[in-house]
């Protein structure tokens, strides 16, 4: 895959927004070891965003987008909150419909476009708040697990309803005083990683965004996992900076306190059997092709 | 550019892309002995649909479990059972969003269990077609015969339709995906009926042949991109204007609800060419008239009959499409009519309502004899309403407290 589709007729270049011109120029379409450190060199996904100043979520939207190993033939799925403002900018097909449905709207599209493209890669990949896929539309997030749906399905977790103003959610740590808890939330967070795990995803990690080279690993394994094995979960810590009392730069500070490994973002991750023998594969072959390279190299300087 | 059609190939079952209007106006049909639920299956054998979900509620169940079948035979490319009608819904806008025909049927709580969906596939402008087979949702629990659920969906920005035969139910099906589709329209399609008494009676219904079936769907006829990636987008917009507060915001939500139901006003042309006419008229020259849609409009032609023996000359005017609503049609239908009766299978009389607000002098309509909660309506109880507003004695019939 690359460029090839998006390539504008000579005749209307000239017409077109700057926008696509410069995605037909310089995007990472096609580019197979695309990832962050494209960021800030090649045309991004996603440029501008309407999220608070120094929001987490905003830099885990530009490390995922920048990690997805085929954007040019991958879906989106979003839910109603911060996410659902963030979408519209964002130059790959992107849907949003309710507010916690994403994943019945994953399952759905995936088996069309599977129905649709036969023999060609078409990955879905959902991203979605805490709310939307433990609470509201926590039946849904589980029962596209039960049914092996091939998809990914990514929880940005900031551990409230953001976008409303700061209400309890089921991601909130117990004895949080927040709107909707007002004498503190009375029972623990939720342990969905660990139920992703008995749900039957392949690869499931719970993590913060602090880094973006483990990002980058995440995005692209959950992706390939989902594409040839089944559903993969990432449970991605975004902290609401505005809802828990921070200022704009103190976001990375925020994950980084809460991945240590006594804390509740400390990095956790199952892969099953057959994703473990994948992701090995991928692995092998991605070594041999840069030992290929090395030769190459060498054999051209000799 | 090259083009080429696909009509006069052949499906992957053998079966021949058809002219749609050869298939549905001049290919011969056959007469066959079905239930409701078995003419379902056989339409939607005809109709080249990629994704079926389902879900059991009834009266439903059985014609969503008979699709599954049409899968296993390799008619229907992509069947599945969702966990909810709220999922299911959902499952078809994916589906759809895809670039998929899509197909689902549903039922009374199952309707309103999904009612969130419907405003957004209308607004997402996905062709679903969505089978409902009414029946009742009030507590207590009921399972029978009740055309409630209808009055909810009118306001969804879907096309509406409601089936008076398995015959109407058949046609409709094939029909309603062609109308559903065009490019102008393309908005999703309620075909609903009366439960048990369309899906659970076996009539002669006439098909088309089985070696024939619908164009496929094409989904870059669509007004709105497919989301597939097959022409990736550049950033949609600089500043969202989902949930802002300011003028645009208002403005571009404003200009696209006005847009989708001025959708369903396009739908007109093409329905009234599919279905013949949006309502169906027999001597509107009558001063008496039934106006109703669906197992009612039946009813009514007894009532007629019954009357007719006894010298009373009664005209009948059956609504095909609540959505697009036929308000210039009925109109005109009853311009000469002194009563106009409106029996309906629902406690709101929500059918007698609609017409009310379409017609001048709206105290011609008795909004009755209504029936509900799963009781029948016998001709005699319509027979009895007429006579009541001619001033005629009539029987009480035992029972219905009449």
């Amino acid at each position: 895959m690359s460029k090839e589709r998006i390539k504008i007729a000579p005749e209307f270049f000239e017409i077109m927004p700057p926008e696509y011109q410069d995605l037909v120029n310089r995007a990472t379409y096609g580019k197979e070891d695309r990832g962050w450190k494209d960021i800030g060199t090649a045309k991004e996904l996603i440029e501008e965003h309407s999220l608070c100043a120094g929001c987490p979520e905003s830099m885990a939207f530009r490390y995922i987008l920048a990690s997805l190993p085929n954007p040019e033939d991958t879906v989106m799925v979003g839910s109603t909150g911060c996410t659902s403002l963030v979408f519209p900018h964002v130059a790959v097909h992107n849907i949003h419909s309710l507010f916690g449905n994403q994943n019945a709207i994953a399952s759905g599209l995936k088996r069309a476009l599977t129905v649709r493209f036969p023999g060609r890669i078409k990955d879905v990949v959902v991203l979605a708040g805490d709310g939307a896929t433990v609470d509201i539309g926590l039946d849904m997030t589980l029962q596209a697990w039960f049914r092996q749906e091939k998809f990914t399905t990514i929880c940005f977790d900031n551990e409230l309803y953001a976008n409303t103003g700061g209400q309890e959610s089921g991601l909130m740590q117990k004895g949080f005083v927040a709107k909707m808890a007002p004498v503190g939330k009375m029972f623990e967070k939720v342990r969905l990683p660990e139920i992703a795990r008995e749900s039957g995803c392949h690869y499931v990690v719970n993590c913060t965004v602090s880094k973006p080279s483990l990002v980058e690993k995440v995005i692209r394994n959950a992706v390939h996992v989902a594409r040839e094995i089944g559903p993969t979960y990432l449970q991605l810590y975004t902290p609401c900076i505005l809802e828990i009392g921070k200022n704009s730069m103190e976001g990375l500070q925020e994950m980084r306190d809460s991945e240590k490994p006594t804390e509740r973002f400390a990095y956790k991750e199952y892969i099953s059997e057959p994703a473990k023998q994948l992701l090995a594969e991928i692995a092998a072959k991605e070594k041999e092709k840069k030992a290929a390279a090395k030769e190459q190299l060498a054999a051209q300087q000799a | 550019m090259e083009t080429t059609s696909l009509i006069g190939t052949k499906n992957k079952k053998g079966q021949v892309i058809t002219d749609v209007r050869h298939m549905m106006f001049e290919a011969p049909r056959t007469p066959s002995f079905y239930t409701g639920s078995e003419v379902i299956k056989e339409a939607i054998r005809r109709a080249n649909v990629d994704v079926m979900i389902a879900y059991p509620i009834t009266p439903q169940s059985e014609a969503a479990a008979l699709i599954g079948e049409l899968f296993a035979e390799g008619y229907i490319k992509e069947y599945f059972r969702g966990e909810s009608e709220f999922a299911v819904m959902s499952q078809c806008a994916g589906a759809a969003f895809g670039g998929a025909r899509v197909f689902t049927t549903t039922a009374g709580p199952g309707t309103m269990r999904a009612m969130e969906n419907f405003p957004m596939w209308a607004g997402a402008r996905l062709p679903i077609q969505m089978i409902v087979t009414c029946r009742g949702i009030n507590s207590p629990l009921s399972i029978q015969p009740d055309t409630l659920e209808i009055s909810y969906l009118i306001q969804t920005g879907m096309l509406v339709w409601h089936a008076e035969t398995a015959q109407d139910f058949y046609d409709w099906i094939l029909k309603g995906y062609m109308v559903s589709e065009e490019p102008d329209v393309h908005l999703p399609l309620a075909l609903c009926c009366d439960g048990f008494f369309v899906t659970h009676t076996k009539d002669v219904v006439n098909l088309t042949p089985a070696d024939m079936c619908l164009p496929p769907y094409d989904p870059y006829r669509s007004p709105v991109p497919c989301m597939d990636m097959e022409c990736p987008p550049v950033r949609m917009m600089r500043d969202p204007f989902v949930m802002k507060s300011n003028y645009i915001s208002y403005a571009t939500h404003a200009s696209w609800q006005q847009e989708v139901w001025a959708a369903v006003e396009r739908s007109r042309k093409h329905t009234i060419a599919w279905l013949d006419g949006l309502i169906e008229t027999e001597n509107t020259d009558a001063d008496i008239l039934i106006v109703s849609s669906g197992t009612a409009v039946s009813q009514g032609r007894e009532a007629i009959r019954l009357l007719a023996d006894e010298g009373i000359r009664v005209g009948l005017v059956k609504i095909k499409t609540i959505r697009p609503w036929p308000w210039q049609e009925i109109r005109e239908a009853t311009k000469n009519a002194k009563h106009i009766i409106v029996p309906e299978f629902n406690v709101a009389g929500w059918l007698a309502r609609e017409i009310k607000a379409s017609i001048p002098d709206s105290d011609r309509v008795v909004a009755a004899p209504h029936v509900c909660g799963g009781m029948t309506m016998p001709p005699e109880i319509i027979v009895s309403e007429i006579k009541n507003v001619l001033g005629m004695r009539d029987h009480a019939l035992a029972g219905r407290g009449s």
